[in-house]
């Protein structure tokens, strides 16, 4: 049996002899290898995922002005940051309209910028207007300022999203017969189209599906810089259910993360316009994953063709929450770009880039090579279903069996 | 010979079946790409006309003479590659099969010749990566 610790893989990062490979790369490997002489072979596989995740957004502070101010309310580029923290701290999130924006007053509405483009065009380097006023207080006397800010003039700026990476999500259908306009897309009537958002076999938590080596304190790529995944994110449904691999066949998992703004890239953070629907922001975001043990292999060199997506109605089941579910299709149906849904040949189209999520897992691998970047041990464990929370501060056990990926 | 062209139609002439005759009279090919048409109001037709050189001059001389205007497509859309994510959500949309995604390296493409200038993967890119230029 293989086992690894951390610490071994990253002193062999560090000697430039680690061996990582994409989670794509890995599945041919296992099937012609094996799962004992990969797992042996390999040091780290390396994931990666490029889709719109509206939970996202930003902590500015905005540095302070003399004499001080208060912000009680904050634009930026006319779009309204939240301020009921500290004086100059703001949250800008990435679904944020401007007020002129007549939303969909218009149907569908264009929703042609807002918070995510914000945050691209700050991580692009641009001016970006700041708009803020006061009621004014003994101690922060301004009531009012407007000034041209970039990104390098900002004492912090922290991306902090609070649900990214989802394992797992919905194909969105229409079986209505008018057009809907949705966080999904544009779903043509009578099943016109399926849109689906996952990398499938290259997302993070399709990887380590039971959370074992992802948790509080995992170093990521996160927009083209360096982050950590801070907690399991809002939304994080352990309990979906999973099939005898253990993978979700639902939206299951999802991870807060957090990461220096400062440092990162305008590919990788991009604001993006859903008509009719509002914007959001295509986040880039990488985890690695050290080849603990051969479970690790087992569970990372997961296959399109064995993950499988709800396709759920967005006329009806989905908007009011009934939890209906078509069919199910794998992600290798998905990406061929046509599925079968009540025997009807429905074209596929994805949100989530995986061009960008291969390029993201290529980066990583690039970065851990180079011996750049090391690789760190969860904190805790996020929870799994059934309580098996580890917030008591239990730390991170390769014999706990609940997080086994059983293969059949 | 083979050209996009955009037919307007006045008022006055909308109710002529003016495709049936450049067919049957002139032995043109006419794919209708996208039409506007309203019984008693102006009417704008993108066809592909195709056929013998000849034929083609004498089909637009017909066209003109009963007061239909013809001029050759030039609003074109453009794919601004830098904004394009590669996701794939236009592939759907474009129903002329233009915005085609690579199953091998998961790319997109997009071939002009295949636009009909529809417009529909201007607002349906969520990158805003599809432009149309005049």
């Amino acid at each position: 049996m293989v086992k690894k610790t951390i610490e071994e893989i990253n002193a062999k990062i560090k000697a430039g002899k680690a061996v990582v490979v994409t989670a794509e790369e890995l599945i041919p490997m296992v099937k012609e290898q094996g799962v004992a002489e990969t797992a042996q072979n390999v040091d780290v596989v390396t994931t990666g995922t490029f889709g719109p995740m509206c939970s996202s957004g930003a902590f500015f502070n905005l540095g302070h002005p003399k004499p001080r101010i208060k912000m009680a309310k904050v634009l930026l580029n006319g779009v309204e940051a939240y301020t009921g923290v500290a004086a100059v701290d703001v949250y800008l999130g990435a679904t944020q309209i401007p007020e002129t924006d007549p939303a969909n007053k218009n149907f569908p509405g264009e929703f042609n910028y807002g918070g995510g483009h914000v945050l691209e065009d700050l991580v692009k380097g641009k001016e970006v207007l700041l708009e803020a006023t006061a009621y004014g207080t003994d101690c922060y006397p301004r009531k009012k300022l407007e000034k041209m800010i970039r990104l390098d003039e900002l004492p912090q700026a922290i991306l902090f999203n609070p649900r990214n990476a989802y394992q797992n999500y919905n194909v969105a259908v229409n079986l209505s017969d008018r057009t809907l306009y949705t966080y999904m897309g544009i779903l043509k009537p009578n099943l016109g189209n399926a849109n689906y958002s996952s990398a499938g076999q290259l997302s993070p938590l399709f990887n380590d599906p039971y959370y074992r080596v992802t948790g509080p304190g995992t170093k990521i790529f996160l927009g083209g810089g360096v982050g950590f995944v801070s907690w399991n994110g809002t939304q994080h449904n352990p309990g979906a259910p999973r099939d005898a691999h253990g993978v979700p066949t639902a939206p299951a998992g999802t991870l807060a993360v957090i990461g220096d703004l400062k440092q990162m890239s305008p590919r990788w953070l991009r604001g993006v316009s859903f008509l009719g629907y509002g914007v959001s922001l295509m986040v880039g975001l990488g985890v690695p994953i050290p080849v603990i043990d051969e479970d690790m292999i087992r569970c990372a060199a997961v296959s399109d063709s064995e993950i499988f997506a709800p396709v759920v109605d967005y006329s009806e089941s989905y908007p009011q929450g009934l939890g209906e579910v078509l069919t199910t299709v794998s992600y290798a149906e998905l990406r061929s770009g046509e599925i079968n849904v009540n025997g009807k040949k429905v074209p596929a189209a994805p949100l989530s880039s995986y061009y960008g999520a291969r390029q993201i897992a290529q980066i990583l691998k690039e970065w851990i090579m180079d011996g750049k970047f090391l690789l760190t041990a969860p904190a805790f464990n996020i929870p799994l279903a059934g309580g098996i929370s580890d917030y008591q501060g239990l730390v991170f056990s390769d014999s706990d069996p609940a997080r086994g990926c059983h293969n059949a | 010979m083979k050209e996009k062209m955009v037919l307007y139609f006045p008022p006055t002439v909308t109710e002529q079946p003016f495709i049936y005759y450049l067919i049957k009279d002139f032995n043109l090919l006419v794919n209708i790409l996208k039409a506007d048409i309203n019984p008693r109001m102006e009417g704008r037709l993108v066809v592909e006309i195709g056929g013998e050189k000849a034929d083609f001059a004498a089909g637009l001389d017909f066209l003109q003479g009963r007061g239909v205007k013809a001029f050759p497509l030039e609003q074109e859309i453009i794919w601004v590659e830098e904004r394009c994510t590669q996701c794939g959500a236009c592939t759907v949309i474009c129903p002329a099969g233009a915005l085609h995604l690579d199953r091998v390296t998961m790319q997109i493409s997009f071939s002009g010749d295949k636009c009909v200038v529809c417009e529909h993967c201007i607002k349906a890119c969520p990158s805003r990566a599809m432009e149309a230029r005049f």
